[in-house]
């Protein structure tokens, strides 16, 4: 896919808009030097640049309908200008790094013991899971949005629940979150200009017109006309709230972006045009991401590595494609064959009996063993945990290699639950030998 | 390709905001003719001196022949137990009753709005600690709590208008409180904490734009309760006195000659009326006017 | 035909909001009717249950249920049709079920307004509830102890009980989990298999009707662009629209290797 001369794709928005005023400084944060990978790697291995974006994934989001940008096959992405340029402060390997997180709403373990890394961008890391996974609330909790009961939180190597004054203004412009629901996130009496260049004025850090004109540039960015700067939120379709949502989280020059269900409010076209919006994002800008959903074909777009959750706590994580192509976990590869396909289904469905437990009263042993079709005595007495089967995969499950195994020998089977292993009261059906 | 605004709708056009206004004013009749309404009273208050056909009559003055006469070409409005020229009186009575009023809610908004705004978005402490102080003050029955203000202080239009403003103002907190905790969980106010915009200023320019609509219609009702209740406070005895022209005073004195002297409760009586009426038309048609999603063309 | 929709326009005063030539689901036959937001797919279910000018429109065209026109029946006539002829289920399930009473009360009240006797409903709530895979003791709870999905389940069970011909499944699943939508998925095929019933699901998840759907029409602005058996349709669109629409959709890209 080559971009055509004169067809008015740009390949970065207009340096014009900007006074000069930002304090970018000058140098990269690859300068950091090369990170050891930490055993039982998780997401985004660092070390080795991130994987770039797979021109396969760039010419499908090229050729989506609505989509902002073109790159020419092989081009690297422009590098953003100098005003651009994140705020580089990061010491040590991670950007974000959250270490034993256990959240509670009285007696609800929202989340329950769970640790991810995200390198500096530009990197991906996916959240999936299901309602009551506890998703949302960590990518909250790694925005100081919730009260953590448990656990640490740092980010670029500070824990963040010690920020106070200049640090904590600092850390809210590096971080920040683009919420799932584009109707209410927006404040319907201020126009989107305003709205976008709203934070900016707040840090003071451009004048009210200056502000004005790196909103322009902001919605010049995320695929808008800048006339929308002039408009009311009502006025605008749901995609287009979005991405202005996306516009107000950039205004501040974030290095890391939590993205909380971006499109699942969206119709397909308007979600398209958001993940190509968020691959060409986080190219320009040397984003680091947190992808929060429940859909895994989006996880699969634009995240290089997965962490699968379950009733607050990591079932398995990994890199996204191997995940994904191969489950170490009974859930994952639930989860997997749930996920209704455009070319049919892959994998053997496999039905989970009842419903997902009550968070106040977590089963005994391991979470996911009231549902799982493996699960054996062990699992109920003990709760599994979180190990490295194969370099780069972490996965909370007793039977985990066996899942593996039986995955990679035939995708898409399972391997045979033992009679005394079937969860007592069972409904389902044991998934096919 | 970057995505292009699709045109509005014709009625949706955005305006500059002075022209807004005057767009808003011409499509929106009612809320217009509350404004003139309002006016009328505004220019017949100031001018009430050069209006009166009677000035002195709104003072102390005393006809003993012109007792009780019904309207006429000499009195328009006729004239009360003492002689005196209603019309003159309720011409005058436009410096007191009203401005009585619009003190008072110029007060309990003063005290309210701040109070709950903090109390509904801060929450915690602060809103118990306003909230059980707010509950205090609206378990007693207003008139009474009126009452006994007033009885403390010394009878006058002050006293009047202190002692509504403390059983007003409470009432207004708890409207302005539900409206600023309902708006203070709203997506953009987290984002706007996510963003690190600092809370007084969420609060002066999301939580208070968002609050107080409500507040600007109750307001406008609320100007003809205020003008009653000065008026039971008056009759009792407490707050304006005679020979004050307050419009609630004349009714409440004028009670006692109903049957025979109609004109005497009337004429004060239609003019609290007219007054009310143009406020809560301006009330409503402010409220639409501050709506974003209003539209101003037709 | 169970359903036949002819020539059906929807309007708002002067705005047509459907313009639907043709649209018709057989017996055992699941039917998507897909599109983006604002495609008039919900107002169609709407006019086939008679209910479009509860929210102003006005309806013109024909509307048959084996062979009885809809739109020239009275509302008391339609009442007998609604629910027991045609069955509907929504996106939000909370539409069918009051937080105040017991769920089994509801559908109890459904089967007996449509003339069952008190031990005929009974025994007929408890066969449809095993049909959809649920214990009939889930009656005795309120809707807040029963998650989205049983609800789906639940609401379904009543168009079972009732027998109904045709069932609309308006985004039934748009609201669920995954795993759980798969099971309302799995319910629904069973209902096409065993009782015949003429299922017309409406979705803007082109993924879900691709799994689900025998055919399949695409709607955009209120007219149906394609229309067609769902494997043709969803893999070699002839519709510009479509494509467009297809090409939008991601796709999970796995390897097998790990």
């Amino acid at each position: 896919m080559t971009a055509a001369p004169g067809d008015g794709n740009k390949a970065a928005p207009p340096a014009a808009g900007d006074t000069g005023r930002a304090v970018a400084p000058a140098g990269d944060d690859r300068d950091a030097g090369p990170p050891v990978t930490p055993d039982g790697a998780a997401p985004c291995s660092p070390g080795a640049a991130s994987r770039p974006p797979d021109p396969q994934a760039l010419a499908r989001a090229a050729s989506r309908p609505g989509a902002p940008h073109v790159l020419a096959r092989g081009d690297d992405p422009p590098a953003p200008p100098a005003t651009l340029r994140p705020h580089s402060f990061v010491t040590g390997p991670w950007l974000l790094d959250i270490s034993e997180l256990a959240v509670r709403f009285g007696p609800v373990r929202a989340v329950d013991g769970v640790s991810l890394q995200l390198p500096p961008g530009p990197c991906g890391l996916g959240l999936v899971g299901e309602s009551g996974s506890g998703k949302t609330t960590i990518g909250r909790a790694a925005l100081r949005l919730v009260p953590t009961s448990a656990g640490i939180v740092r980010f670029a190597g500070k824990d963040i629940a010690g920020l106070r004054g200049k640090a904590l203004q600092d850390y809210r412009r590096a971080a920040q979150i683009v919420f799932q629901d584009p109707d209410g996130v927006l404040d319907p009496r201020m126009r989107i200009g305003a709205t976008i260049a709203e934070a900016l004025v707040a840090h003071r850090m451009a004048g009210r017109r200056a502000a004005a004109e790196q909103a322009r540039a902001l919605l010049a960015e995320v695929g808008l006309d800048p006339a929308f700067a002039a408009r009311y939120p009502h006025q605008l379709s749901g995609g287009q709230r979005q991405r202005v949502s996306i516009a107000r989280a950039l205004s501040v020059r974030p290095r890391l972006l939590v993205l909380d269900e971006p499109t699942s409010a969206l119709d397909v076209r308007a979600q398209a045009a958001i993940l190509a919006l968020v691959t060409r994002l986080r190219a320009q800008r040397n984003l680091a991401y947190l992808l929060i959903t429940h859909n895994l074909a989006i996880v699969s777009e634009l995240c290089e590595q997965t962490a699968v959750l379950y009733l607050g706590r990591v079932a398995e994580s990994g890199p996204t494609d191997a995940l994904l192509g191969n489950p170490a976990h009974p859930y994952t590869r639930a989860l997997r064959s749930a996920v209704p396909e455009l070319d049919g289904p892959t994998a053997a469905r496999v039905v989970l009996p009842g419903d997902a437990p009550d968070a106040a009263n977590p089963p005994p042993g391991c979470v996911f063993h009231p549902r799982c079709p493996l699960a054996v005595d062990r699992c109920r007495a003990e709760v599994p945990a979180l190990r490295a089967v194969r370099p780069g995969r972490l996965a909370a499950c007793h039977r985990a290699e066996e899942v593996l195994a039986s995955s990679s020998a035939s995708p898409g089977r399972a391997p045979a639950s033992t009679a005394e292993g079937s969860p007592p009261g069972s409904t389902a059906a044991a998934p096919p030998a | 390709m970057i995505e292009a605004p699709a045109p509005l709708p014709a009625q949706d056009v955005v305006v500059p905001r002075g022209e807004a206004l005057r767009l808003g004013l011409r499509a929106n009749p009612l809320m217009t003719l509350g404004a003139v309404l309002c006016l009328v009273v505004i220019v017949v208050a100031v001018f009430a001196p050069l209006l009166a056909p009677y000035p002195a009559d709104a003072g102390s003055a005393t006809h003993p022949f012109a007792v009780l006469k019904a309207p006429s070409s000499l009195h328009w409005f006729g004239t009360d137990n003492v002689g005196r020229d209603i019309l003159s009186r309720v011409i005058f009575g436009a410096r007191v009753s009203p401005v009585v009023a619009v003190l008072v809610l110029l007060i309990a908004c003063l005290i309210g709005i701040p109070l709950g705004v903090v109390a509904g978005y801060f929450g915690g402490w602060l809103d118990e600690v306003i909230m059980r102080v707010t509950d205090i003050f609206l378990a007693f029955p207003p008139l009474l709590l009126a009452l006994a203000l007033a009885a403390v202080l010394p009878p006058s239009l002050t006293s009047l208008v202190i002692a509504i403003a403390v059983t007003w103002w409470p009432w207004y907190t708890r409207l302005v409180r539900g409206q600023a905790a309902s708006v203070a969980g709203r997506p953009y106010v987290e984002s706007c904490r996510a963003l690190g915009i600092p809370s007084y200023r969420i609060v002066l320019r999301h939580v208070l734009p968002n609050a107080v609509t409500p507040l600007i219609v109750q307001v406008s009702l609320d100007f003809g309760g205020v003008i009653l209740t000065a008026s039971a406070l008056s009759f009792l005895g407490l707050g304006a006195q005679d020979p004050t022209p307050e419009w609630g005073l004349m009714v409440a004195e004028g009670q006692n000659y109903f049957t025979t002297a109609w004109w005497v409760v009337t004429f004060p009586g239609l003019a609290i009326l007219f007054t009310a009426f143009a406020f809560t038309l301006l009330g409503d048609g402010l409220r639409d006017l501050l709506d974003p999603k209003r539209t101003f063309l037709r | 035909m169970r359903l036949a929709i002819t020539g059906l326009q929807v309007s708002f005063g002067a705005r047509r909001v459907v313009d639907v030539d043709e649209l018709h689901v057989g017996a055992a036959e699941i039917v998507g009717l897909a599109g983006e937001s604002g495609s008039g797919k919900s107002m169609t279910t709407l006019a086939v249950l008679g209910l479009a000018h509860t929210v102003g429109a006005t309806v013109r065209g024909s509307i048959t249920l084996d062979g009885t026109e809809l739109t020239s029946l009275s509302q008391r006539e339609l009442r007998e049709v609604r629910g027991r002829r045609i069955a509907a289920i929504f996106q939000s399930p909370a539409t069918a079920f009051s937080p105040v009473f017991r769920v089994g009360s509801v559908v109890h009240r459904a089967l007996r307004l449509h003339g069952m006797s008190r031990s005929e409903a009974t025994e007929a709530a408890s066969r449809a509830m095993r049909q959809v895979l649920l214990s009939p003791g889930l009656l005795d709870r309120y809707p807040s102890q029963l998650s989205g999905g049983q609800l789906q389940r639940v609401a379904i069970a009543i168009a079972l009980a009732l027998r109904a011909e045709v069932l609309l499944a308006d985004e039934p699943t748009s609201a669920l989990d995954v795993t759980v939508q798969a099971e309302v998925l799995e319910v629904l095929r069973d209902l096409r298999d065993s009782s015949g019933m003429a299922v017309l699901f409406i979705s803007h998840d082109l993924a879900v009707v691709a799994e689900l759907c025998d055919r399949v029409a695409i709607m955009r602005e209120g007219r149906i662009v394609e229309q067609g058996p769902a494997a043709r349709v969803l893999s070699a669109p002839a519709d510009a629209y479509t494509a467009d629409l297809l090409a939008a959709v991601p796709a999970i890209r796995a390897e097998g290797t790990p």
